[in-house]
């Protein structure tokens, strides 16, 4: 009884933690909350009668808040996405092993239709959030290349496993709990979450990390079902439902599918197709040619990329930011959804560099300000900012685009011409009002922010 | 049946309440919110909790230990981390 009014408790400090972490005034009591949420949930359970052995659980507990902290602590805000998504595989993980403990438990008995169905997709779900988040870790981390990865039969392959795996749920349904079809689903599904996180490229990686989110939530839940333990049902859902609205919010910010981010493999290929037209050049500029421009704007828009997280450009730009303030030159971010690697990445790496979130204008509002513009500053973005996307033969046609090309200048700070990870070319480094400034985000940032304070 | 019913309305329920909680939260907190909401997909350490806490031993106990050790990393590590991301978002000058 206590134990149930506890999980109550729990439950509806889990939901109101959510809500607070609706507005930043709020969010760290929101997230206090839920974490105190975890924390009554786990004491009543240690105190439940049903518990009776602690050596395991206590050494368990103590090993897993050691790393725990540790990587929560020690890891750089640019590697937050990595992060992010390994939590999402314990998450997922520890899920699969339950279901799968449960099933060897109830080893030669029949767990039910029920009971059953909710194992076999505990163990699949689960399972493919470990071995999916793991390679999406090893593409963020630069283990596994960003590029996507193809080889043929992969979609057979990959649905060939699929079905074996519902045919096993369907078996854990219907006959006796078995260790080795647990072993075998696991195997199966280890293989699966490879296969499906391998063929997406590094710029659909914010879609892929929120469905993993996602699954390790609908895992969780899976697992109350086979325990029977409405609390796991109820925050596992609530998980999986804030997972997926991210990954439809990402997806509808590149107007894709969820299919196509999964099947559609851009980048693969080069699709650049038929760019003999005309030489185009592209205007090369310097800090010093540009910094002018800067200095005796009214307005400044600057847009962010995964690039500016690569080259660790954020405490640059704060500078710049600070710089251009100090000569009442109104400056605002234009923050694209897709841009970086993980829903909001661009925010956090912004916020590190105690850069103020009113000025981080989402993707409407900036590009109502775009026409007012007189600079527009891009630094390691580029599929974001591409004005091919209203043409309806291109490939990322109809993606939403940050308008830069209305405002009066553009300037785009980029190592290279190359093109982006849609592998697609970018008619806007050849526009007369874009000036290409050649260089690394970092040195770039500093550069411009030094000659701005001397212009 | 009357346990499973309870269950698909709780499931069903929480999905509607995630939704409508979530889908008003502005982009800026999407990163903490994600981190946030997979360290509370956490949960299912009270379920690690009580297969090993039964005491059964064998297979059943180790993988319920690493069941443990699993989801404890994600709690733990989850909701310290959201809080320190948290903790840059805030309003300047």
């Amino acid at each position: 009884m206590l134990l149930e009014l506890a999980y109550i408790l729990s439950a509806f400090l889990f939901i109101l933690g959510l809500k607070r972490l609706g507005s930043p005034a709020t969010a760290p009591a929101g997230n206090a909350m839920a974490a105190g949420a975890m924390l009554i949930a786990v004491v009543a359970t240690l105190l439940d009668r049903e518990v009776v052995s602690y050596a395991g659980i206590a050494g368990g507990l103590v090993g897993g808040a050691l790393v725990g902290t540790v990587l929560a602590r020690k890891v750089q805000m640019t590697a937050m996405p990595q992060l992010v998504a390994v939590f999402n595989g314990f998450g997922g993980g520890a899920s699969a092993l339950v279901a799968s403990a449960e099933l060897v438990r109830q080893a030669g008995m029949e767990p039910g239709i029920a009971a059953g169905i909710a194992a076999g997709v505990g163990i699949l779900v689960g399972t493919v959030t470990f071995s999916g988040s793991v390679i999406a870790y090893g593409k963020l981390q630069g283990i596994v290349t960003q590029r996507p990865v193809l080889f043929p039969l992969q979609r057979v392959i990959s649905f060939i496993l699929f079905a074996g795996l519902v045919a096993g749920v369907i078996l854990m349904a219907v006959g006796p709990a078995d260790p080795r079809l647990v072993l075998a689903m696991a195997g199966a599904a280890l293989l699966l979450g490879v296969l499906l996180v391998v063929p997406i490229g590094g710029a659909d990686m914010p879609v892929v990390v929120s469905l993993l989110n996602s699954y390790s939530g609908l895992a969780a839940s899976a697992a109350g079902f086979v325990l029977g333990n409405a609390l796991l049902i109820l925050a596992g859902a609530l998980v999986g439902a804030a997972g997926l609205i991210l990954t439809q919010l990402m997806c509808r910010a590149m107007n894709r599918s969820l299919a196509n981010v999964a099947f559609g493999a851009f980048g693969g290929v080069d699709t650049t197709v038929g760019q003999d037209g005309p030489a185009r050049t592209a205007r090369s500029t310097t800090a010093e040619e540009a910094a002018p421009l800067l200095a005796h704007a009214s307005r400044v828009a600057i847009i962010p990329g995964y690039g500016l997280a690569v080259a660790q450009a954020q405490h640059e730009v704060k500078k710049l930011v600070s710089n251009l303030r100090e000569r009442d030159v109104e400056v605002y971010f234009a923050i694209h959804p897709v841009a970086g690697r993980m829903p909001g990445h661009m925010n956090v790496l912004l916020a590190e560099a105690d850069i103020s979130y009113d000025l981080l204008l989402d993707l409407e509002d900036a590009n109502d300000q775009m026409p007012r513009t007189d600079v527009a500053i891009v630094v390691g973005a580029n599929d974001v900012v591409n004005p091919e996307a209203r043409n309806p033969a291109s490939a990322i046609a109809g993606m939403p685009i940050v308008d830069v090309d209305r405002a009066t200048t553009v300037i785009v700070i980029k190592r290279s011409l190359s093109t982006g990870f849609a592998g697609i070319d970018n008619p806007l480094f050849y526009k007369n009002r874009t000036m290409m400034l050649f260089a690394d985000a970092k040195v770039a940032m500093g550069d411009l922010a030094r000659e701005v304070r001397e212009a | 049946m009357g346990v499973w019913l309870m269950g698909i309305y709780v499931f069903v329920l929480a999905m509607f309440v995630g939704f409508e909680l979530i889908r008003k939260i502005p982009p800026t907190l999407h990163t903490p919110l994600m981190s946030g909401a997979n360290a509370i997909s956490g949960i299912t350490l009270i379920g690690a909790i009580l297969v090993v806490g039964e005491g059964s031993g064998g297979w059943v106990t180790a993988l319920g230990i690493a069941a443990v050790v699993f989801a404890t990393i994600n709690v733990v590590g989850g909701f310290l981390v959201t809080d320190r991301m948290l903790r840059m978002f805030r309003r300047k000058d």
